[in-house]
């Protein structure tokens, strides 16, 4: 019914089974890693990482290659900008447009570097479910702040997308259809009003249930996570794959 | 003459912005055992009323007493939060945990209980209320009714003293209107229950009250549990 789901992750593979905190470790590491580097070597070593990292998760293909497509329609913009833009040896041109090598060679890297950090997400943290992230989060001794604020929009989702879809089809059932007018933006724009106005009411009521129940500024966890062996093994592992990247950075000359 | 449980002395509540005071010199008090229903049109004052008892609303004027004590400030609202339980008219805004057994730990883990505690006390209070086997549902996913008893597990689960319910029985089947009754026969300390169903507070309360903007005025016993 929902249309908000977490179909990723569901699963038994070895990549579910991991301890979540090990996951969420890697996975900052490698993005950073992966993120800052300028080096095709590291970049496409990472895709590899992070292939293989996707092979343990074994999850649908069809559907990752779906979310891939997504992300990959931001990164075709840049394809149609960063050439034109980018200073350097011109090797190709169309009309008033000059395309230049470096600009290719740029967006080139920014794509396989997007494409490694997500795939790896995907297969990381994607496979596990909000609420434990959340947990494993406030475990890893995270700032509070930051976790509350996950577990809390993830709860309260749910009931914000069926308050938007109550005000829509109380607009429906009154005869309104979108069109291209003042009447429609300035209804769309009362409707936002409204679920910003209600989410305030409702942050507001939420607090003070919490209140009634004696909270006082920090939350409890019930949950235990087990650290086992082959977490051991795949933090070692990973540590060293990262650990090779990082020296790919250094041994090779920097492309651009 | 036992000591009442609650005192609303001369109290004076306006809303921020309203032209008229919900209360003005109310007075109202609540006797140890009482069970007590609070009637009255919408806007009247209820739900005020049992906010200002919990401190969420601060009344303007007069003096609020809590099982004997006075109670003004944020700190002293804590004390009295830790021994009444108020249960919200909306469950969505009360079921804010993940999963079942966290939210109905939370307030036990609140009051210092250490996990373990926290969990055997959530269970109990589960068990009790039928909501055994519910421990690992996800809160939102739940029904209506469903929602409203784990919400009421909650608020027991701190083992209050004092228990307030507004509107409990708002979208709930007969069924679980049923079962809502038995638990509330059931129970053995004095609660006030916020109501427009006279049906369900004949099986619930003694007595009934009117919310007026002065007091409370005691409504004809027709309605109340013989």
């Amino acid at each position: 019914m929902s249309a908000i789901q977490e179909s990723f992750s569901e699963g038994a593979s070895l990549a579910h089974r991991l301890d979540p905190r090990g996951k969420i470790v890697v996975a900052a590491l490698f993005s950073i890693l992966v993120a800052v580097t300028k080096n095709y070597a590291v970049a496409v070593a990472g895709l590899v990482l992070a292939s293989v990292y996707l092979a343990l998760a074994r999850l649908p293909l069809k559907r990752v290659v779906v979310r891939l497509l997504v992300v990959n329609s931001f990164i075709f913009f840049l394809w149609l900008v960063l050439p034109f833009t980018y200073p350097g040896e011109a090797v190709w041109r169309f009309g008033p447009l000059t395309a230049s090598r470096q600009g290719l060679i740029y967006a080139g890297l920014i794509t396989i570097k997007s494409n490694a950090i997500i795939i790896a997400l995907i297969a990381l943290v994607a496979t596990v479910p909000i609420v434990t992230l959340g947990q494993a989060m406030h475990n890893l001794r995270l700032p509070d702040k930051l976790c509350h604020l996950l577990l809390f929009t993830y709860r309260y989702i749910y009931v914000f997308e069926q308050e938007y879809r109550r005000l829509v089809q109380a607009m429906k059932i009154r005869g309104f259809r979108p069109r291209t007018n003042l009447h429609t933006y300035r209804s769309y724009a009362y409707l936002a009003a409204m679920l910003l106005v209600r989410s305030f009411d409702r942050a507001e009521r939420v607090f003070q249930a919490m209140l009634c129940r004696g909270f006082h500024g920090t939350f409890y966890s019930l949950k235990s996570f087990s650290w086992q062996r082959r977490d051991r093994i795949f933090l070692g592992a990973s540590l060293l794959a990262l650990l090779v990247l990082l020296c790919l950075e250094w041994a090779r000359p920097i492309l651009l | 003459m036992s000591q009442p449980l609650i005192e609303l002395i001369n109290i004076t509540f306006t809303y921020p912005g309203a032209p008229q005071p919900v209360f003005q010199d109310f007075n109202f008090e609540l006797l140890p055992g009482n069970h007590l229903g609070l009637v009255g049109p919408n806007g009247s004052g209820k739900t005020t009323m049992l906010h200002l008892i919990m401190g969420l609303l601060r009344p303007q004027a007069g003096t609020i007493r809590i099982f004997g004590e006075e109670v003004k400030k944020e700190k002293d609202f804590v004390q009295v939060r830790q021994k009444v339980g108020l249960l919200f008219q909306n469950a969505d805004d009360q079921l804010f945990c993940p999963t079942v057994i966290e939210d109905v730990a939370f307030g036990p883990l609140n009051l210092g209980k250490p996990p373990a505690e926290a969990i055997r006390i959530a269970r109990k209070t589960m068990e009790k209320l039928g909501l055994a086997g519910f421990e690992d549902r996800v809160t939102y996913k739940l029904s209506g009714g469903e929602k409203r008893l784990v919400s009421l597990a909650t608020v027991l689960a701190m083992e209050p003293q004092l228990l307030l319910l507004d509107e409990p029985t708002t979208g709930l089947d007969e069924a679980t209107r049923h079962r809502l009754i038995h638990i509330l026969q059931d129970l053995d300390i004095a609660y006030m229950i916020v109501s427009h169903e006279h049906d369900f507070l004949h099986h619930t309360v003694q007595e009934c009250c009117h919310v007026h903007k002065h007091c409370c005025q005691s409504a004809s016993n027709s309605s109340g549990r013989e």
